[in-house]
């Protein structure tokens, strides 16, 4: 019951703070204070964070390290962005973004399915690689794709938009390595925020399930839950798939944020994987609220620092090795410790000293 | 028959390369049981050595690839004593990070020294080219380069490693650390050997790359590094036979693609080919298994 009430009430402050984080924002784009570099950047903030959320459910919860989140984002992307062309102008706006989140997360959920059946056979830095090979895979499938539609239905090719045989009225949509153009830009703050509020509500409460426990167990010792009767392959893919609808709903946000998509090894290859990657292992593996503030964190600090022009990244490297130093050096850990056992034991020698004297006086009187 | 041959060969030579990277990916794999995600990088400063000495300088040849392979080798054992030592015993998750952070950084370093804009490169090898079957293949100098270094390099490791003390001890840390340790083996010396024999490869893969194909950028080391890496996974990591093969057929396979099917696909099928492998044979195909234990 304690620990119960413990979860919730830090749940509650996780909510809290994307709340108050939202009605600031909020706040400062109503009252104009907010510099249009800092409002371009709320909607990228909100999928970020979902991309770290959902990333450290795979990765801190179930323990497996994936190097191709990004390929469910742009799972997500396009097959939202396809969904919004075909019913450009037919139908309300609201509507059409949450059809498209569904779509979006269903497609996610889909591919991380197809692609977890192999995947999660396989163990550790193998399942590191085959994660960023599907992501780059899915990246480079796409880039060939050709689709278009006319009165006959959809048409469909791999080699290039004359060899769809479209008829005269006919539509490309997804025009290889240009990709789609001509997306709707609906996606905004508010949306953005009710979709980080909606995948916080999944995950931590997966997380405080019997399911999630099951799978935080066959993280700490696959052979021990294994014994007492958990399926290991359930409950693993489990995790994936959630992880893979939640990249594919921010995936959604993305595309609806643009008004072209096309997937580049800047926005949907291994570096995008491997940023997400870091937000999660800087937040702290397993910390669901660290991921959120270090997405925060890592994503509008390069914008702030833009007035360093070129040294920006460079900066950004160091000050990246000097954190994972500090932070998971064995020698840093331990001096660490003895520092703060210091400064207690000093706070305790106060104690007792103040004591000491008390008494002292005490005695004079 | 012939465009066939001459794709193959081409192949052959792209694999030689990869397997030169992904025998240093290999060996520190084995040996510190880390995804060293900088070891692009280092191919790309390799690139960038030798570009200087021959291109701006005015150096000989020889003396860029001299300089190229010096270099590489105090940055690898620079790196490894900056960045990666102290994490000895961290989460590998920690490592694979601070290995991206140092990518990110000669990345970063190589845009701010020498702008953005990619630089063409003058191929250093010399050796004039041989025709075969009258005339209708053409096999270019480099190519012969790469695969002559890749065979003199395969060679001259494992008998480095089967034959020197310093090999033995390499293979012994990577068998079991503490044990090495006790046997009286300097294990952060042999780490460091390991990362400099790495490095030193990844600066002539740096050279033979951007001989074959002239641009030279920050990001030259990222791809041929990623694809070296899947080549030294699909010949089971810390298999130094394991990484040729693994190299050979990730090239072969990457240009026959290219040639027959689709130059923009042609890196899916090559991901896609390492998946199948490793469906089949999870530990790559010279990999160890590994029984485990409660």
């Amino acid at each position: 019951m304690n620990m119960k009430s413990k979860a919730f009430r830090t749940n509650a402050v996780t909510y809290a703070i994307v709340i108050a984080f939202y009605l600031i924002c909020h706040g400062l784009i109503m009252s104009g204070n907010m510099s249009s570099l800092m409002k371009g950047l709320m909607v990228p903030l909100c999928y970020y964070v979902i991309l770290a959320v959902s990333l450290n459910l795979v990765v801190g919860i179930s323990g497996e390290l994936s190097l191709g989140h990004a390929g469910f984002m742009c799972i997500g992307a396009y097959s939202s962005a396809i969904f919004a062309v075909l019913v450009d102008g037919k139908m309300p706006e609201l509507l059409e973004l949450v059809l498209a989140l569904i779509i979006g997360a269903g497609f996610g959920a889909l591919f991380g399915f197809l692609i977890g059946i192999p995947v999660l056979r396989l163990r550790g830095d193998y399942l590191a690689i085959v994660t960023l090979a599907f992501g780059e895979i899915i990246k480079n499938v796409v880039n060939a794709v050709y689709l278009g539609i006319d009165e006959n239905g959809l048409h469909f090719s791999m080699k290039d938009s004359l060899s769809l045989g479209l008829s005269e009225n006919g539509d490309t949509i997804i025009n290889g390595a240009q990709g789609i153009s001509g997306l709707p830009r609906t996606a905004n703050l508010t949306v953005g925020v009710v979709l980080v509020l909606i995948t916080l509500f999944i995950v931590l409460n997966l997380i405080h399930s019997r399911q999630g426990r099951a799978i935080m167990a066959i993280r700490d010792n696959r052979i021990a839950a294994e014994s007492v009767g958990l399926s290991v392959s359930k409950y693993k893919m489990m995790a994936f798939v959630i992880s893979a609808a939640l990249a594919g709903m921010a995936g959604v946000l993305y595309s609806h944020n643009l008004s072209a998509l096309q997937a580049t090894s800047k926005n949907f290859g291994y570096n995008q994987s491997i940023m997400i990657l870091v937000f999660v292992v800087l937040g702290g593996i397993g910390n669901i609220r660290g991921s959120i503030i270090a997405a925060v964190i890592l994503t509008v600090l390069p914008e702030k620092l833009r007035f360093l022009s070129d040294y920006r990244m460079l900066i950004y490297a160091i000050v990246l090795i000097s954190l994972m130093l500090f932070n998971s050096a064995p020698k840093s850990i331990a001096w660490r410790k003895m520092m703060s056992e210091r400064i207690r034991m000093k706070k305790e020698e106060n104690r007792t000293g103040a004591a000491g004297d008390k008494d002292g006086s005490g005695e004079e009187a | 028959m012939s465009s066939f041959l001459s794709y193959l060969i081409n192949g052959i030579s792209l694999g030689s390369v990869y397997a030169i990277i992904a025998l240093g990916y290999t060996m520190v794999y084995g040996i510190a049981k880390m995804l060293n995600f900088a070891h692009g990088d280092v191919i790309m400063v390799g690139g960038y050595t030798v570009f200087i000495c021959t291109s701006m300088l005015g150096l000989p040849p020889v003396v860029g690839i001299l300089a190229a392979v010096v270099i590489c080798t105090v940055l690898g054992v620079l790196i490894e004593r900056i960045a990666y030592k102290p994490l000895r015993g961290a989460s590998s998750l920690s490592v694979l990070i601070t290995a991206i952070g140092v990518s990110y950084f000669l990345q970063n370093a190589a845009l701010l020294l020498f702008g953005a804009d990619t630089k063409s490169f003058q191929s250093v090898i010399s050796i004039p080219s041989i025709t075969l079957m009258n005339g209708e293949v053409n096999v270019s100098g480099v190519t012969i380069a790469t695969v002559v270094s890749c065979a003199v390099i395969l060679i001259g490791l494992t008998t480095f490693i089967n034959r020197t003390k310093t090999g033995q001890a390499m293979l012994a840390v990577s068998e079991d650390k503490g044990a090495a340790t006790l046997m009286g083996i300097n294990v952060n010396r042999t780490i460091a050997i390991t990362f400099a024999i790495g490095s030193a490869l990844a600066a002539i893969a740096g050279v033979l790359l951007c001989s074959a194909y002239p641009v030279l950028s920050s990001t030259t080391g990222a791809m041929p590094g990623i694809k070296a890496f899947t080549a030294a996974v699909f010949g089971g990591i810390g298999s130094i036979p394991g990484a040729l093969i693994g190299g050979l057929v990730m090239g072969v396979i990457e240009n026959l693609s290219k040639a027959y099917i689709s130059s923009q696909l042609s890196d899916a099928i090559v991901f896609a080919v390492l998946i199948v492998v490793l469906l089949v044979k999870p530990t790559g195909l010279m990999g160890k298994q590994i029984q485990e234990k409660v």
